[in-house]
């Protein structure tokens, strides 16, 4: 044997040595595998920690070792590491493999004897096919220094500003015809009840006047070609059929407008619009959107009032949409978060109920500039309720919805309990589960809320209904609830049910994330790199994710994520280079038959074939190392670097224990 | 259950799916049988079928084949290949004799730990009942030597075998 294989076997504190007898796996791969090459196995406390890895480079270093195994975590977590800790001592990266007996053995197996055992397997595998490993260099290309931003709430425009105040440039692409997001229908923010138009509104101007944001509203990515550096993305910008250099925003196309339309993104279904609109006064950018599905010129062919009246010629019913491309380097994802339909819980009367209001609906009648001009009223549009009852967890922590908690309903609840207690003075009675205020100054407003005389009811609503069985319940809606405190079932009458739904992911998050190659969680949320250390990182490079995209949260945090998300693009920006891993393809040129079987395999047109010289190549660039070319060869003159056919087979013999020493060799 | 027959199955995973599948498995701590051992692909398109006949003929008495769901493909449509080959090494397998239930494929999504779980636990068992494949293992599970398989029932001798495919 000419290779020099030293074998480390990570105890991960208990979680391995807890189940494995690292020690006896260390000890047998040194007995065992010595034919094979092992000169040297050891086993460790912690092999991430800066004392293995100086272990290893020692022993790289005095008893040069040409290549390593480390028997520990998913080389998800550490490859990189021991990577790294080689290169230091003078080995090329690639020569490390990595067995997993924590993620594939320890976690998922109880038996000591069986998960050691697997264990020798798994370390005998990796051994086997490290001796095939080659020394490759990483390939570097260089980073397209524009970013691209999808969605424009409050997570995408601090994203597209820390990175444009920066110096680089930004497009922000936002699907409806304002930037804004959910933030800009909100009345006030919890804790500090500042008001959320003027919190928010001067950072969308800012977002929309920036020198280097180009801002794309109502439209729509709908392909992404490339990798990390050098993504090419084709995003549709809808016709606006409003001239975008002429109009100035004057909103006289708006009032000439004949058609009322019912608002149901914006004012959630409680207020009109025209059929030309910008969904709010603040509105970034704010040049109006033709509604063509309820035009009545698109309808009926005559009518054109905005036309005719428009100061500056603006309105244009002949605009196309338009296809763009753009160039960048990296993509956020502030796609956001759908709001859970009330209607799934029937027995909450939504929907058949006039005056049980979701949350949002609640927002918008409590804001100022909202329907109502923030009267809190019942459906009717003039009463004013004398109670109300919040229900709290509608869609989340349910086994029939939603298992999660969406984070921001119990804050939220206790907000409407303040405005409606301040602007009412009705009877608030809050229904709850559990009240989860956790985050700085969060459980001070639950106290004050506490404080004002909100009533707390902890348990969990069965139903509402306005069947009224006593006289004090005729005309109202009836809760019916458990009260766990008092180990009671209760029927409060209240005038008006506030229902406080949970978060949902995006009805196309799943779409989405398979266009930009990120997988979704069960629950449907865009999954992260690391849950703790690599929170708005993707396994894809280059693809971030901030704000409710990934998971539930409230404004703090998803300015937080979108901030940190800018400071890990800025971060690959100034690199200016990122290196890739070098799992490509090659065409043997002697052994090609030029039979183009390959051709048609490939779905990024890497592999072209030669015509004189009647053989296929692959352009390096392109290819994206999957392998099924080489999987596909018949003459086997496609070979693929990190995962060749050798390294391969000789995986498959070491898992199979075929590379022990022979008995009484 | 001392002589229970225990199988050993050769797993192979998609780098960008079914890997972190089994990631996912081990972080949440879910259980399953413990025969598999698992080799990372960078899609199941890298699947060659030589190595699942590698496998087989190298004393794994199931191969179990995971990749992206339909559609979810990291390259696109790249799984799809891998349907394609496994469908025709099913008949292959027919061919040589050899159940073709011994080959499973199941889509797992990073998100699907426990579906991957189960489905392992799950294959381990109907090997489990199909019994060991002894296609170059003694009937206590050891591997033959090559000399040894001459007077084995078996017909199909593995090293010649290995010969004819190219590795």
């Amino acid at each position: 044997m000419t290779e020099k294989i030293g074998v480390y076997v990570c105890h991960c504190g208990s979680n391995i040595a807890g189940v494995v007898d690292v020690e006896d796996v260390a000890k047998w791969a040194a007995e065992k595998l010595g034919h094979q090459g092992v000169v040297i196995a050891r086993d460790y406390k912690f092999m991430c920690s800066s004392l293995g890895q100086e272990l290893i480079e020692k022993d790289i270093k005095e008893l040069g070792l040409t290549r390593v195994v480390v028997a520990a975590c998913s080389p998800h977590l550490h490859e990189k590491t021991f990577r790294i800790a080689a290169q230091n001592a003078g080995l090329n990266p690639y020569l490390v493999e990595l067995a997993s007996i924590r993620e594939q053995v320890s976690w998922v197996h109880t038996d000591k004897a069986v998960a050691t055992a697997k264990s020798k397997a798994v370390v005998s595998g990796a051994v086997s096919r490290v001796i095939e490993n080659a020394p490759l260099e990483e390939i570097k290309v260089p980073i397209n220094p524009n970013t691209l931003v999808v969605g424009g709430g409050i997570a995408g425009i601090q994203s597209a500003l820390e990175i444009a105040n920066a110096g680089f440039h930004v497009y922000l692409v936002e699907r409806e015809p304002s930037i804004g997001g959910h933030m800009a229908q909100f009345d006030k923010t919890f804790p500090t009840l500042d008001c959320s138009a003027c919190i928010l509104t001067p950072r969308m101007v800012e977002a929309g006047t920036h020198p280097n944001i180009t801002l794309l509203t109502w439209s729509e990515v709908v392909n992404v070609a490339g990798y990390v550096g050098n993504f090419n993305v084709t995003i549709k910008k809808k016709a606006r059929f409003v001239n975008e250099e002429l109009c100035t925003g004057c909103g006289i196309c708006q009032e000439k407008c004949p058609k009322k339309v019912i608002d149901d993104v914006y004012e959630a279904g409680l207020g009109y619009r025209k059929a030309v609109y910008t969904p709010f006064a603040q509105a970034v950018p704010n040049y109006p959107v033709m509604d063509k599905e309820n035009c009545i010129y698109f309808e009926k062919g005559t009518c054109k009032a905005c036309e005719k009246f428009c100061p500056t010629n603006a309105i244009d019913f002949n605009q196309q949409d338009q296809l763009l491309n753009v160039e960048v380097g990296n993509i956020i994802l502030a796609t956001g978060y759908d709001l859970f339909d009330a209607r799934r819980v029937s027995n909450y009367g939504y929907g058949r109920l006039p005056n049980v209001f979701t949350s949002l609906e609640f927002e918008r009648l409590s804001n100022a500039a909202g329907p109502t001009n923030g009267n809190i009223v019942l459906r009717d549009g003039k009463t004013m309720p004398k109670s109300v009852g919040i229900i709290h967890c509608v869609g989340s922590r349910d086994r029939n919805f939603n298992n999660y908690c969406s984070v921001i309903c119990c804050m939220q609840g206790l907000k409407f309990a303040h405005l409606v207690h301040e602007r009412t003075g009705a009877t608030v009675y809050n229904f709850y589960i559990d009240m989860r205020t956790a985050y700085k100054a969060y459980d001070e407003f639950y106290q004050r809320v506490l404080e004002e005389g909100t009533l707390f009811v902890r348990g969990k609503v069965a139903e509402v209904t306005d069947a009224a069985r006593y006289s004090n319940e005729r005309g109202k809606l009836i809760v019916q609830t458990e009260d766990t405190l008092a180990g009671k079932q209760r029927r409060i009458p209240v005038d008006m049910v506030i229902l406080s739904s949970g978060l949902q992911p995006r009805h196309d998050a799943k779409e989405v994330g398979k266009m930009f190659g990120i997988s979704c969680s069960t629950d449907g949320w865009f999954t992260e790199k690391h849950p703790k250390l690599d929170p708005v990182a993707t396994m894809t490079e280059g693809i971030y994710i901030v704000g409710c995209a990934q998971g539930p949260k409230d404004i703090p945090s998803s300015v937080a994520q979108g901030a940190a998300a800018s400071a890990r693009v800025l971060d690959k920006i100034l690199q200016r280079e990122v290196a890739l891993e070098p799992i490509k393809a090659t065409v043997n040129k002697e052994m090609c038959s030029g039979c183009r079987i390959c051709n048609g395999l490939c779905p990024f047109n890497a592999i072209a074939f030669i015509a004189d010289d009647n053989v296929s190549e692959i352009n390096p660039a392109l290819c994206q190392g999957c392998g099924t070319c080489v999987a596909a060869c018949p003459a086997g003159a496609i070979s693929g670097t990190g995962f060749s056919n050798e390294q391969i087979n000789a995986q498959i013999d070491g898992l199979l224990m075929k590379n022990l020493e022979p008995v009484g060799a | 259950m001392t002589d229970q027959f225990e199988p050993t199955i050769i797993g192979f995973t998609c780098n960008w799916c079914s890997y972190r599948a089994a990631d996912l498995a081990g972080t949440a701590r879910m259980k399953y049988a413990p025969n598999v051992r698992l080799i990372r692909l960078m899609c199941s398109g890298r699947l060659d079928p030589t190595f699942v006949l590698r496998a087989l003929s190298g004393g794994a008495d199931g191969v179990m084949i995971t990749g992206c769901h339909p559609g979810e493909c990291h390259y696109i449509e790249q799984n799809y290949k891998a349907l394609r080959r496994f469908l025709l090494l099913k008949r292959v397998l027919t061919g040589l004799g050899i159940e073709p239930e011994r080959v499973k494929l199941v889509w797992a999504s990073a998100a699907e730990g426990a579906k991957f779980a189960a489905e392992t636990t799950a294959f381990v068992e109907e090997i489990r009942k199909l019994g060991p494949l002894c296609w170059g293992k003694d009937e206590d599970g050891r591997m033959k030597d090559d000399e040894d398989i001459g007077n084995s029932s078996i017909k199909i001798h593995p090293s010649s075998f290995e010969k004819e495919v190219p590795a």
